[in-house]
């Protein structure tokens, strides 16, 4: 097999706050077409390694690469989130952070800000090219709605869809700005088990017919056991461990710390 | 250098109401992230109690340092009223709304507040009386330090003290720290959030009216106006210091007291309040979690 | 029931004991006498008891409408109606040709209150581009109103320049501070920005008082050319009539741009960092270059109705630029509804033209919009009329429609 195109390449990264170092030199790489998972126990520094690889925190030490196909390698390191995400990195949250007083679809829309170009005279004028990309930003915006299955609550506002809705709009938003890599955080927390199996279908369809490469935190092990691959440990801020399913599972260290008696009912 | 002097302590003195009145909404913020805009109003009410009370004491024959003690006593009460009928009324309602609401809310608060007591009061400056004497002893170093100064330096420096030793040394004060840690964690160990909170609102206020009536004793006067631009350097001065550091509010105070001082005394008495603002601007731009704030990242 | 009648009788000693001092005594330190004032406690007293039942009543009721709210949302009749496009169109037909044969039925008494509305409305949209859309809290939102009405004034007084010239000159000059001021103080927090811009406004306005060579100091400056119309002469009558038309064509004006930039690109990204900061950043919007743009934009109408407003009195001094301006603009923003259009239009009247007509109550003018501010804030935050969100048109939607 010819060796797959590195997209994502995170080398020592460490995160201080005051004396806490939430995330300790933890290496990491994404690939083109992966389906990567960071799992961990909580507070383990899993969303504080997302923020910095995002441009959120600004990262103590370390180094983190983005290698866009065709394009020159980027250092994100200290970068603004919003040129992070412009160079085609994008995220969701842990704890949902929608523009709850926004139709589902205008949230959408916002993804599409940094894809678009009308300024302000540009807007104020409204000429044919302006109302162009406005009919533009509708329609793709309505397309990934329909991907993600919220086609019907476009008009809703979002603080009103069910908590399950809000993850999948979530994910619809990220996407909605063009990624190559997609960092999904914790996508299935709260949802129910019929929930979490739509969204397993869903997040291995992005990762077929949208050719985008994903790295998710998760906690339900089946879901990551089930379409992720490779899967990294981290435990206090320390990356324990990293392979395929079966080499996690078989790891004492990670059954030490994390898995426990949930792997062997699951085998 | 009696000029300098006179200047410093001039600056101190300033400065040391400005850090009572700025310990309130220091603590406040502390606590529940609310820039108290109505905090000058209840010093300024502080002032006018003070002032009711002084007058009808002295028109019924009363003199001296006792009408003083009484009527801040009485200022601490109402302000103490005040500030725990405000929080409940124009605060608690919107825990847990957007950010901005409460801030709205707190202008409105001020701004009803100043007028109501324009409208039950007067728009008139109102002559305080002088209830701070002049003490003999104070005879050599009068033309650097006054008696009034002198009071108003040695009363805030006692009120810091017991401040700090309730913060740091009673089952509250450990209840108020671990609320202004941690809000959520407080509530699981079975500390009453809601009931700290008010305390908060009732120490600041209380420290407010003691900073009022100091003022309103030394400078003389008093009018429903007087709150806004005090409560605005007041805020300043927390700023200054780092918001939410109580230590901060006292340091932060003193720098401003001295920075209007100097400038008053060597540039101009007409840019007083440019130079504050300035000073405010400025630490904003370059550190915005002041001298002795620490920078607390937002947890996403 | 009994434990509601108990409570408000509690809390209506509460507030007997809270404004004794202030409400019923009044002494009076020079002629040694203390008026005491017992009627009107017996009104606090009163007055807090019912207060006290509509408080609890409204407050049931806004927990009982979150509810629904989360149930799916139902609308007022007003919000259903304003969403109604075609009656806005008729609404804002009748409206405009009220608006035209305004002066020509009232005197010029009604046409100048009538203007200084006006004036409050364009402000309160201004106000509404940084506060209601993109939520950046401006305290001294005046300072750039003043800066127009200067440089009107002091670009009249030494260079005999005409209000047509000034009038854009005017609100470039007010983006211009609005970029500059706001340039390094955006970055800061919600709250902290409010202070920072009160400060600002304080500033400008000591700055003014104090730079007599300037400004003229307190004295401010007399004598400002009325707008001219072909250098034709006016009597006071039809210049105030000619004024009034001017303004009606900038209100208009400021509609259609500021709907425009609502409904924009642009818009929705300031509306999105008014809902959530880093969500926004993190979605690929600049933070900076986004909240800048709302800010200067925000100053260039206070700058441009600045000019018109020192055209109008043709006497201006800094007392006219006081934070209260600042906190009546900004409670108008309040009361109408962030972010709504009509909502700021309506609180701009309602504001300015109930003090004006109701003079036995104009005492109490700023205690009711303090009030106000904390009741709108604790039971519509949303205003009288709250933003009304567009219906996007897709494809899909209209072949569905189509089909069924
Ligand atoms: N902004 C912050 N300031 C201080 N400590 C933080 C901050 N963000 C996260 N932490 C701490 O870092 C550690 C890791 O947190 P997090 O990354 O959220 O863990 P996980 O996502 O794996 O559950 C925790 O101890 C948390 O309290
Ligand atoms: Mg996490």
């Amino acid at each position: 097999m010819a060796e797959k195109h590195k997209l994502l390449e995170v080398k020592g990264l460490t995160m201080d706050f005051g004396g806490l170092r939430a995330v300790d030199s933890v290496s990491l790489e994404v690939h083109e077409g992966e389906i990567a998972a960071l799992i961990g126990p909580n507070g383990a520094g899993k969303t504080t390694f997302f923020n910095c690889v995002t441009g959120i925190y600004n990262p103590t030490k370390g180094d983190i690469l983005l290698h866009p196909k065709g394009l020159p390698t980027r250092r994100l390191n200290g970068l603004k989130p919003n040129k992070v995400t412009e160079m085609g990195l994008a995220r969701t949250f842990q704890n949902i952070r929608l523009f709850s007083d926004m139709t589902v679809l205008e949230n959408v829309m916002i993804g599409r800000h940094c894809r678009t170009s009308a300024g302000i005279f540009r807007s104020i004028i409204r000429d044919k090219s302006v109302r162009r990309e406005e009919q533009e930003i509708v329609e793709s915006s309505y397309q990934l709605l329909k991907k993600v299955g919220l086609a019907e609550f476009a008009n809703e506002f979002a603080k009103n869809l069910p908590y399950g809705a809000q993850r999948r709009l979530e994910i619809a938003r990220a996407m909605a700005t063009e990624p190559f890599l997609l960092l999904l955080d914790e996508p299935a927390a709260g949802m129910n088990p019929q929930e979490t199996a739509e969204l397993d279908q869903l997040i291995c369809r992005i990762s077929e017919e949208e050719r985008i490469a994903i790295l998710l935190i998760e906690h339900d092990m089946k879901l990551v056991m089930n379409i992720s691959n490779p899967i990294y440990v981290m435990e206090y801020g320390k990356k324990i461990a990293e392979g395929s399913p079966q080499e996690i599972k078989d790891n004492p260290k990670v059954i030490e710390a994390y898995l426990g008696e949930e792997t062997e009912e699951d085998a | 250098m009696d000029y300098f002097l006179e200047l410093f302590l001039g600056g101190l003195t300033r400065g040391s109401i400005y850090a009572l009145i700025a310990l309130g909404y220091t603590m406040v913020y502390g606590i529940i992230q609310l820039i108290n805009f109505a905090h000058g109003e209840i010093y300024m009410i502080g002032a006018f109690v003070a002032l009711i009370v002084a007058g009808i004491l002295t028109i019924y024959g009363f003199a001296g340092i006792s009408v003083l003690v009484l009527a801040a006593i009485a200022a601490i009460i109402w302000a103490c009223a005040y500030g725990y009928t405000l929080e409940k009324i124009a605060y608690r309602p919107l825990r847990g709304a957007p950010r901005l609401s409460p801030l709205i809310s707190a202008i409105g608060m001020s701004i009803f507040l100043q007028n109501y007591v324009l409208l039950a009061q007067t728009s008139d400056f109102l002559p305080f009386p002088n209830l701070i004497p002049d003490f003999e002893f104070m005879e050599p170093v009068a033309h650097i330090i006054g008696s009034p100064e002198l009071v108003i330096l040695i009363t805030t420096f006692v009120t810091m003290i017991l401040l700090t030793l309730l913060i740091k040394k009673t089952k509250v004060g450990k209840a108020m720290r671990a609320t202004q840690q941690d809000m959520s964690m407080a509530r699981l160990v079975g500390i009453n959030v809601d009931r700290i909170i008010s305390l908060t609102f009732i120490i600041g206020s209380a420290l407010a009216a003691i900073g009022g009536v100091l003022v309103a004793s030394y400078i003389g006067q008093v009018n429903f106006y007087i709150g806004f631009l005090a409560g605005v350097k007041a805020f300043t001065a927390a700023v200054l210091g780092g918001i939410g550091s109580i230590p901060g509010a006292v340091l932060g105070g003193l720098v401003l007291g001295w920075t209007e001082s100097f400038a008053a005394g060597y540039v101009s008495s007409d840019y007083e309040d440019v130079f504050a603002f300035g000073l405010l601007v400025l630490i904003l731009i370059l550190r915005p979690a002041g001298i002795l704030g620490k920078a607390r990242k937002q947890k996403v | 029931m009994l434990k509601d009648f108990k409570q408000s009788i509690l809390i209506s000693i509460w507030f007997v004991f809270l404004t004794f001092p202030l409400m019923a005594v009044r002494v009076n330190t020079t002629e040694q006498m203390v008026e005491w004032r017992w009627m009107t406690i017996l009104w606090v007293a009163i007055g807090s008891f019912v207060l006290s039942y509509a408080w609890r009543y409204f407050l049931a009721k806004k927990q009982l409408k979150k509810k629904d709210d989360e149930e799916g949302g139902k609308h007022s009749k007003l919000q259903l109606l304003m969403e109604d496009m075609n009656f806005r169109y008729k609404a804002m037909g009748v409206l405009l040709v009220l608006a035209l044969v305004f002066p020509l039925v009232f005197d010029t008494y009604q046409n100048t209150i009538m203007i200084s509305a006006l004036i409050y409305v364009v402000l309160g949209l201004g106000l509404n581009i940084s506060v209601g859309l993109a939520g950046l809290l401006d305290l001294g939102y005046v300072a750039f109103f003043a800066v127009g009405a200067y440089s009107y004034a002091l670009l009249n007084y030494h260079f005999d320049l005409g209000f047509w010239t000034i009038l854009p000159v005017g609100g470039i000059l007010g983006c211009l501070f609005g970029v500059v001021l706001g340039f390094p103080i955006l970055r800061l927090r919600g709250d902290y920005l409010a202070i920072v811009t009160l400060g600002f406004g304080m500033i400008i306005k000591v700055v003014l008082e104090n730079w007599s060579s300037f400004s003229f100091g307190p004295s401010g400056i007399a004598n400002i050319d009325k707008p001219g119309l072909f250098g034709m002469d006016m009597n006071i009558d039809s210049s105030t009539i000619y004024i009034y038309y001017i303004m009606i064509a900038l209100v208009v004006f400021t509609i259609l741009i500021t709907n425009r930039l609502k409904n924009s690109r642009i818009g929705r990204a300031w509306i999105a960092l008014r809902e959530d900061e880093i969500a926004c950043v993190a979605m690929g919007i600049d933070m900076a270059r986004t909240k800048l743009s709302a800010y200067a934009l925000g100053a260039f109408w206070a700058g441009m109705v600045g000019v018109l407003f020192a055209a109008k009195t043709t006497f201006i001094n800094p007392a006219s630029f006081t934070f209260m301006e600042s906190a009546i603009i900004l409670s108008i923003v309040v009361l109408g509804g962030m972010g709504s259009i009509l909502g700021v239009i309506l609180g701009a009247f309602i504001l300015i033209l109930l003090p004006e007509y109701l003079r036995a109550f104009s005492e109490y003018r700023m205690l009711a919009f303090g009030a106000a501010m904390v009741l709108m804030m604790i039971f519509r935050p949303q205003g009288i009329i709250s933003g009304i969100r567009t219906k996007y048109e897709y494809k899909e939607l209209k072949e569905e429609t189509d089909n069924g």
